[in-house]
This record gives C-alpha cells, structure tokens and sequence, in this order.
C-alpha cells in the first residue's frame, strides 16, 4: 500500500479540483471548506513523503506497472520531496490569503486552484520527458486561469502576453523533445541519460541543440534573461494570493533545468558533457544583473518585488551551473527561502496598498497607512530577509552558496553579481520603505486596517525566514544528502532502470 | 518523400512564426496554430517516415514507430485546448481594451 502513496500529491488535488467544479453553483462557503481541508490533508502526505525520501532510496512508481523505460515513471527523490511539500505549504498560506476576497470574482478561483497544484505536483514528480510537457501544460492553463482571474484590462493584457508566450514556449518545447526522441529512442529520462552517454560524435550537435531548445523553454518558464519580460507585468498584476502561489512557478523552471539537464547534459553524459551549463552560467549572471536594475528602477512596490523573483532565479540558475556539490547546498537552502520570502512580500505589499488609497503601490508620497509601525516593522524584516542580511535566512543562503563556490571558475563573476545585486536590492528596499512610511502627506489616514487573516499568513510566511536560520543544521543537512543525491545521476538511472542498466557499456 | 514533408514543415513554420510577430492578436493566433501544425509534422517525422507500413510493433514485420503518434496525439488535443483558449482571451481582450492590438493600444505612427 505505502508504494501508491507516491500518486496522491497529483491525484488528491485533481479529485479535488473536479469535485469543486460540480460545486460551481454551491455556496462560497462550501467551496472554501473543500479547498481549504483539501489543501491541509495534502501537508501530512507531503510530511509523509519527506520521510520516505529521507532513507534516501529514491522510488519509482511505474504507472500501470509498465516496465521503465516502456510506460511513464513517477519518481521521488529529495529534492521532488523538498519541493512538494514547499508548495504544499504555500497552497495553504495562498488559500488562507485568497478566501479573505480575491476568490470572490469568479466561480471557478478554487478549481484551477487545485489544477494549478496537479500540474506542479506532477511537474516535480514525473521521470518522463513527454510526461513533463503534459503536466507543464496542466500547470500553464490553469495558471492562465488564475492570471485572469478578476478581469480588468492590465490583467488581460499581461495574461494576453503571457499565454502568447507561453504557447510558443511548449511548440518549442515538442520540438525539443521530438528531436531527442528521434536521436535516442526513448522519453524516459534515465534511459535518455543513458542513452546520451554512449552517442557517437556526430550526432553531437543535434542532441545539444535540442538541449537548448529545451533550456529555452525551460527559461521561458523560470524567467531567464531574455525571457523574462512577461514577468513583472504578469505576477504584479495577479491578485496577491495567486502571485504568491506563482512564487514556487519559477522554481518549476529551474528544477527543470537541474533535473533534466543535469542529468542528460551532466559530466557523466560522454561527448556533450557540459556543453549546456556553458550556456547558463553567463546567461544566469546577466539575469541577475538585470534583475538588479529592474528592482532599482521598479516604480511600484509589487514590480520591485518581482525583480526580486528574477534576482533569485538567477542566483538559483548560476548555482545549477556549478555542478558542484556544496554550491548546490547553499542552493537548496536560498531556493526554500527565496521562494517563502517573495510570496510574503507580494502579500506584505498588497496589504500595504491596500491602505494607501488610489496611490496604492506606488512609491510616491502618499496619505499615512492605518497601520504604520505594525506594517512597518513587518516590511524592515522581509526586506532584510531578502536584501540578505544577517542573521535572516536570505544571509544564510547567500553565504552558503558563496563559500561554496569559491572554487568555480566564474567564481569572481558570481561574487560580483551577487553582492552587487544584494546591495542593490539593500538600496531599492530602504527607498521604498522610506517613501512608503516616512514620506507621507499631512491628512490623516483614511484606509481600514488589515484584514487579520491576511496579516496572519503574511506573518506565518515571513516567520519562515527565521525559523530557517534556526532549524539551519537540520535544514543543511537534508541540503546536503539532496545535492549529493542530485549530482548522483548513477544512482538515479540504476533506481529507475535496474542496476544493470549501465552494465552494457 | 523527405525532402516535400521537410519543405511543408518549413514552410509551415515560417508562415506561423511571421503571423506571431504580427502586432494584432487574429494573426498571431492564426501564427501559432500554424507553427504548432509545423511541430505536430515533426513529431510525426521523428519516427522515421514510412509509406505503407502498420503502427504495429511485431517481431521480424517493417512497422512504423507508434510511439511519435500517440505523442502527436496527446499534442493535438493539447493544442486545441490551448487554440480555444487564446480565442476567447482574444476576444475577450479585444472587448475590455477597445482594440485588437496585443499591447492594448495602437501605435502612434510619426508625424500624427
């Protein structure tokens, strides 16, 4: 029995997700309940799978018992583990957040909900290339759903980019897989590895450049340098709950990365070892460059914090460039608090607009909030989280991946980068907190105060970030067994094909 | 054979990328049907193109590789989700923006 259990993160929200379609015509009421039991029993299974991964045996699940590399695989390793039950967690705060209103638009805010978590789940857990392209498709219409979700015009604007985008990204997608398929003969990822460890020369360049097409696609997702101009307009139009769920979004992108270039592209992989992650590293860094300027020059509170979301990605991609065991630690580390702490921030900022009037976000003088020092002292410690000071949980990360790194060769270029953008973002969150708290007009605050839910989850999230500087050694060490875990791509191909499916060479 | 299936690929493509860049939402949808027929046909050729010969996997028989076409499939119906998506998102952006351009607004063209 505990061998099935593997299936329920995709298979609970999808049965959740269709019973609260024949619930459209229900009350609010009940929706709410559904969706928001669903998504507390889901955190206990996640629990439940950490514990599993934790013997650091990683199961496979072979879907109708189909043999590998013949039928779709589901795969569960740490890092799958670490990340389902992340965004279990943050489903739960997004709810908690998105039942005190921006549900209230449309019927349908829960359903595509629970969709959106199915194609996550399964994007994390799937050991099949074309199975991949599935749930990335399950995850994108719903998160179009969610995107519109309330209407108005600079919505559908963003949203009308964003699918464009999007579709174009999963035709190169099919072309990607498509040209691996026809090089190697297989979709299951480890047998692809295998498979690319003994291509002879001269199907080389076919194989890497449909490798990049795929680092691409998978860049469109995790909003890599050129491809990340969607973003801003995208989740700072979003209402607050859906884009504190899209935090964990580009994260999708990058696991991607790690996983399948890591493990096709890997050192291991015979004549195109590498070849990839010469791309990402240059590429990475520019991102978060620009990422940078972006945060500097953002006009409102929410197009700052989604700079910052591009910022981590680069940081998280450059990481994923090294290859390299203690990099990835401090990696693993910044990915859970990066995430945590931009989903607080999007809330932190839609409850701050919310008080200011039509200023709303702005960052322009405006009439003084209902709350100032309660909000105030909430924003000091998610902007110091995320600028990386000490002792917050965005220092940790930071150190750990610098240390890590220092025998990189573009190591300069990462400290640079990363500093740099760490200041930058130090600067751009100390103007706007000034501008936003101190510069304010004489007349007396007219906004209501916070609705106490949303202060409630906006808090839980950003009580992450201390709470990871405490539990940091455990939190280490789980890093540490997932990196190790992760730069084994042996281990994952024998524990998905068998041990002798290296034998033959 | 090869050589008409690549053309009608890359013909295919070429039409569907020029549309995409269009700045009015009818031709960048038309664009990105178009390209993802020119995909669905790649696909389809990553099986080895084969005239005459059953999808059907036997031991010694000439077959053609059934794996590309169930791909192609699952792609289609994808894609038809995906098409009628865009659609009502651009009719829908057509309404709430007043115009059909993808940016909401129209250019200023010089000397206006």
């Amino acid at each position: 029995m505990m061998q099935h259990w593997i299936t329920l993160p995709i298979l609970w929200p999808l049965l959740t997700g269709v019973l609260l379609i024949f619930m459209a015509r229900a009350g609010r009421d009940a929706k709410r309940a559904v969706s928001l039991v669903s998504a507390l029993v889901s955190l206990p299974i996640m629990i439940l799978l950490v514990q599993q991964a934790m013997t650091d045996q990683i199961q496979v699940y072979a879907l109708g018992n189909w043999v590998p590399p013949f039928g779709i695989v589901l795969v569960l390793d740490r890092l799958t583990a670490l990340l389902l039950l992340m965004t279990s967690i943050l489903a739960i705060m997004a709810l908690l957040y998105g039942i005190r209103g921006d549900d209230k638009p449309g019927r349908n805010f829960h359903p595509l909900f629970h969709f959106q978590l199915v194609g996550i789940y399964g994007a994390f857990l799937t050991g099949d290339l074309f199975n991949l392209f599935v749930f990335f498709e399950i995850l994108l219409i719903s998160s179009y759903g969610l995107l519109m979700h309330g209407a108005g015009p600079a919505r559908t604007r963003a949203t009308l980019h964003y699918v464009i985008l999007n579709l174009t990204g999963s035709a190169l997608f099919l072309i990607g897989v498509g040209t691996l398929y026809g090089m190697l003969g297989t979709l299951n990822m480890a047998d692809l590895a295998v498979q690319m460890r003994n291509i002879p020369v001269e199907d080389a360049p076919i194989v890497q450049a449909a490798g990049l097409i795929l680092l691409v696609v998978f860049g469109l997702k995790a909003a890599m340098l050129p491809l990340y101009f969607w973003l801003p307009n995208a989740y700072s139009s979003a209402s607050p709950s859906v884009a504190s769920l899209f935090a964990i979004m580009t994260k999708v992108g990058v696991y991607a990365v790690l996983r399948v270039h890591g493990l096709l592209y890997g050192p291991e992989a015979g004549v195109v070892a590498g070849s990839i992650m010469a791309w990402v590293w240059p590429i990475a860094a520019l991102t978060i460059v620009f990422g940078a300027f972006g945060v500097i020059g953002a006009r409102t509170l929410k197009r700052a914090v989604s700079y910052l979301v591009i910022v981590s990605v680069g940081t998280l991609l450059i990481v994923a460039a090294t290859e390299d065991q203690q990099t990835l630690v401090g990696g693993i580390y910044y990915l859970i608090h990066s995430t945590f702490i931009t989903a607080a921030l999007f809330l932190i900022a839609d409850i701050i607009s919310e008080q200011r009037g039509a200023t709303q976000d702005y960052l322009a003088p405006a009439q003084p909030l209902a709350q100032p020092r309660l909000l105030a002292v909430i924003f000091f410690f998610s902007a110091a989280s995320v600028a990386g000071l000490p002792p917050l949980s965005g220092f940790i990360g930071k150190a750990l991946i610098l240390t890590g790194s220092a025998g990189a060769s573009f190591a300069v270029v990462m400290w640079f980068v990363m500093l740099g953008a760490g200041l930058v973002g130090l600067i751009s969150m100390s103007r706007a907190g000034s501008t936003i708290f101190w510069r304010v007009s004489e007349s007396t605050a007219i906004g209501r105060k916070a609705d106490r839910m949303k202060l409630a989850v906006a808090l839980m999230l950003l009580a992450l970030s201390p709470l990871l500087t405490i539990f940091a050694e455990p939190v280490i060490q789980y890093a540490q067994a997932t990196a190790t875990q992760l730069l084994n791509t042996t281990g994952y191909i024998e524990a998905v094909l068998g041990p002798s499916a290296l034998g033959v060479q | 054979m090869e050589i008409l299936y690549a053309v009608v690929v890359a013909v295919l493509a070429g039409s569907g990328i020029y549309l995409m860049l269009r700045a009015r939402t009818f031709p960048v949808v038309m664009g990105l049907m178009m390209f993802s027929y020119a995909v669905n046909l790649f696909l389809v050729a990553m099986g080895r193109l084969r005239t005459g010969a059953p999808a059907i996997v036997m031991e010694g028989a000439v077959y053609t590789d059934p794996i590309p076409q169930a791909l192609v499939l699952t792609a289609i119906v994808i894609g038809f989700a995906m098409t009628s998506f865009i659609t009502v998102l651009a009719l829908r952006a057509r309404g709430e923006m007043g115009n059909d351009h993808v940016d909401g607004q129209e250019d200023q063209e010089p000397g206006r």
